[in-house]
């Protein structure tokens, strides 16, 4: 359950990307010099930036990095097989 | 030249970085290609961060800002800040963990080993070392019209494009990745640091920002720049596809095996969009801007590139030692091109060379020679083809690199998620690919622009543009051919025979590699 609210949040900000309705003026100005537009990227960045903070927190792929933590080589089933070169 | 002079001294120490780098490393493979997988999290970020900061971003995103205004950040900025995170948090794990476990070096092992595939495994690496050449061209163009605006002409482009492919062929063949990590990351902090005076003194020249801004709004030939009025929603849509290229990219791919640990990759894409908005931000504010500065126009000229902007911004606001400096920060972003030849070089002595035998034949020594002998071969087959282009930066890269590998990122996502996924699916896709962009190389050729190519029932479903091809309502073709590249490989997939139970076990354990560990602990 909990995958797919991150999967539809992060859905939502994909979708939120299209700021269309910020198109048809620069005004309001932020700040005085940045016109709609690019405030709202410059913002959308940021809130991308705390997406994945999220993300890490709640997604990170224990199962597959846990080979990190072994030391000398892998198991015998994960171990490189040795193929012949053709 | 005094401007051209100070770059000079900076290439120099880029040069020294990369040697260093080499006198530290061991004459092995796994150190040339690879830095022995050893680097740490703060060289990792900055130097992933650095490797995807290319002239692209600099030059080639103030230009066409300089064209097409303020909407540019929302086109390619802060769409990569969500994919290209997204995709290596996803992604980037698994490769650097399946790498470890397994030996790979390169994307095209990965995809071998996985799909127990052979031939196949060349065909993806023709394609994607044919694709790379265009981003590796991008880099040469970017070095010579930095040069050459920065030193008013005196330099030559070619001469300049010849510097800098010298240079940036020097420290990969000397430092191989260690050297070229190293001098990303040096790269990226210098233009962290003198980006932001950079902003400070072109926006003092200018008079400050908000009078910059209040003259461009006031001037109606040039106000529509500064939003997104003339935006095209589903251009704008299209360009979310285009940072999917960056996990497919090699580069990105081998740069992914490099971390000494895996937690290097939660800082990494926690702080990318946050280098993203440092860098991005103010090259476009600034290409815009500088559509409302007088005398810009004609300094381009009607012929001239708009890539060389920001040098002309830089030189017109800046006393000349420090538009030297900020053209050597310049020139950091725009030498990114190293990753790439490093990373054909490793696929070429890799997926070619060691595959057919040459590794065990001629031993490991031999195979680091054919990789330096590689960097040289494409750096002059690079610079060869960069002289005799006229197009923009940004359109060289978008229209055949980055759609390119936006296609191929359906393969690298298959190969570590999707369990039933076959190697002939793999060639299904490759074979999308590069039909697709053959024939959009094709159609552009042979068609004017503008005109309506393939109509049906008064429905204009293929047109050729003033940028290249348009596919309706208004898709450029890097939508449907990563959605057309995606159906291949799961039609192809499930039509054929999986790999081995024994394969799948590899990458798809039933247990966690870490189960014993947990058992023995709970016991």
């Amino acid at each position: 359950m909990r995958r797919i609210l991150l999967a539809i949040l992060v859905l939502a900000v994909y979708v939120l990307h299209q700021d269309v309705w910020s198109w048809r003026s620069a005004h309001p100005l932020r700040f005085g010099v940045l016109p709609a537009t690019l405030a709202y990227h410059a913002a959308y960045t940021i809130a991308a930036s705390i997406l994945l903070w999220t993300l890490v927190k709640l997604t990170w792929p224990e199962r597959v990095v846990g080979l990190e933590r072994r030391t000398g080589a892998p198991p015998e089933s994960v171990r490189r097989r040795e193929e012949p070169r053709p | 030249m005094i401007e051209a002079a100070v770059v000079f001294a900076y290439l120099a120490i880029v040069l020294y970085v990369g040697i260093f780098a080499f006198r530290r490393g061991k004459e092995t493979g796994e150190d040339y290609f690879l830095a022995s997988r050893s680097l740490g999290a703060a060289v990792f970020l900055l130097s992933l961060f650095g490797t995807n900061m290319t002239s692209v971003t600099i030059l080639g995103s103030s230009g066409k800002a300089f064209r097409e205004g303020i909407s540019v950040f929302g086109l390619m900025a802060s769409a990569s800040a969500l994919v290209i995170p997204l995709t290596i948090l996803l992604v980037g794990p698994r490769i650097w963990a399946f790498g470890k476990a397994y030996g790979h070096k390169t994307p095209v092992q990965l995809f071998r080993d996985r799909w127990e595939a052979g031939a196949i495994g060349t065909a993806i690496f023709a394609l994607e070392a044919c694709l790379l050449v265009p981003y590796i061209i991008v880099g040469v163009l970017g070095g010579g019209r930095t040069l050459s605006a920065l030193s008013g002409g005196e330099v030559p482009e070619w001469l300049g494009g010849a510097v800098v492919a010298l240079v940036v062929m020097g420290y990969v063949f000397f430092g191989g990745m260690r050297g070229t990590a190293w001098v990303n990351a040096f790269q990226t902090v210098l233009f962290l640091s003198f980006g932001l005076a950079a902003v400070l003194v072109i926006g003092a020249g200018m008079g400050g920002f908000e009078s910059a801004v209040e003259r461009m709004l006031a001037d109606p030939a040039k106000s529509h720049l500064l939003s997104g009025e003339r935006t095209d929603p589903y251009v704008f849509f299209s360009f979310t596809f285009i940072p999917l290229s960056a996990i497919a990219f090699p580069h990105i791919c081998i740069f992914c095996l490099t971390a000494k640990r895996v937690e290097s990759f939660k800082k990494t894409v926690i702080f990318y969009p946050i280098c993203i908005l440092a860098i991005w931000l103010p090259c476009v504010f600034l290409g815009t801007l500088a559509a409302g500065e007088p005398g810009m126009d004609a300094a381009i000229g009607p012929g001239g590139s708009s890539d060389q902007v920001m040098i002309l911004l830089l030189k017109q606001h800046a006393p000349r030692w420090l538009a030297g400096v900020l053209g050597a920060g310049i020139m950091a972003a725009v030498m990114a091109s190293d990753s790439q030849i490093l990373a054909l070089s490793t696929m070429f002595t890799e997926d070619v060379f060691a595959y057919h035998g040459g590794k065990e034949a001629f031993g490991e020594r031999v195979q680091v020679i054919t990789g330096r002998a590689f960097v040289v071969g494409v750096t002059v087959v690079a610079y060869a083809i960069a002289m005799t282009t006229q197009q923009q930066i940004f359109d060289i890269a978008v229209k055949y690199a980055f759609t390119g590998y936006a296609a191929l990122a359906p393969l690298v996502v298959a190969a570590v998620f999707w369990k039933r996924s076959t190697r002939h699916g793999a060639l299904a896709c490759v074979l999308v690919v590069a039909a697709g962009l053959l024939g959009t190389a094709w159609l552009e050729s042979v068609y004017p622009a503008p005109g309506v190519i393939w109509d049906l029932a008064g429905l204009p479903l293929v047109k050729r543009t003033p940028g290249g091809i348009s596919l309706y309502p208004g898709f450029l073709p890097v939508v449907p051919l990563t959605l057309l590249s995606a159906a291949a490989l799961i039609v192809g997939s499930l039509a054929t025979r999986p790999p081995s139970k024994e394969t799948l076990e590899r990458y798809f354990p039933a247990t966690t590699w870490l189960e014993p560990e947990r058992r023995a602990a709970s016991t």
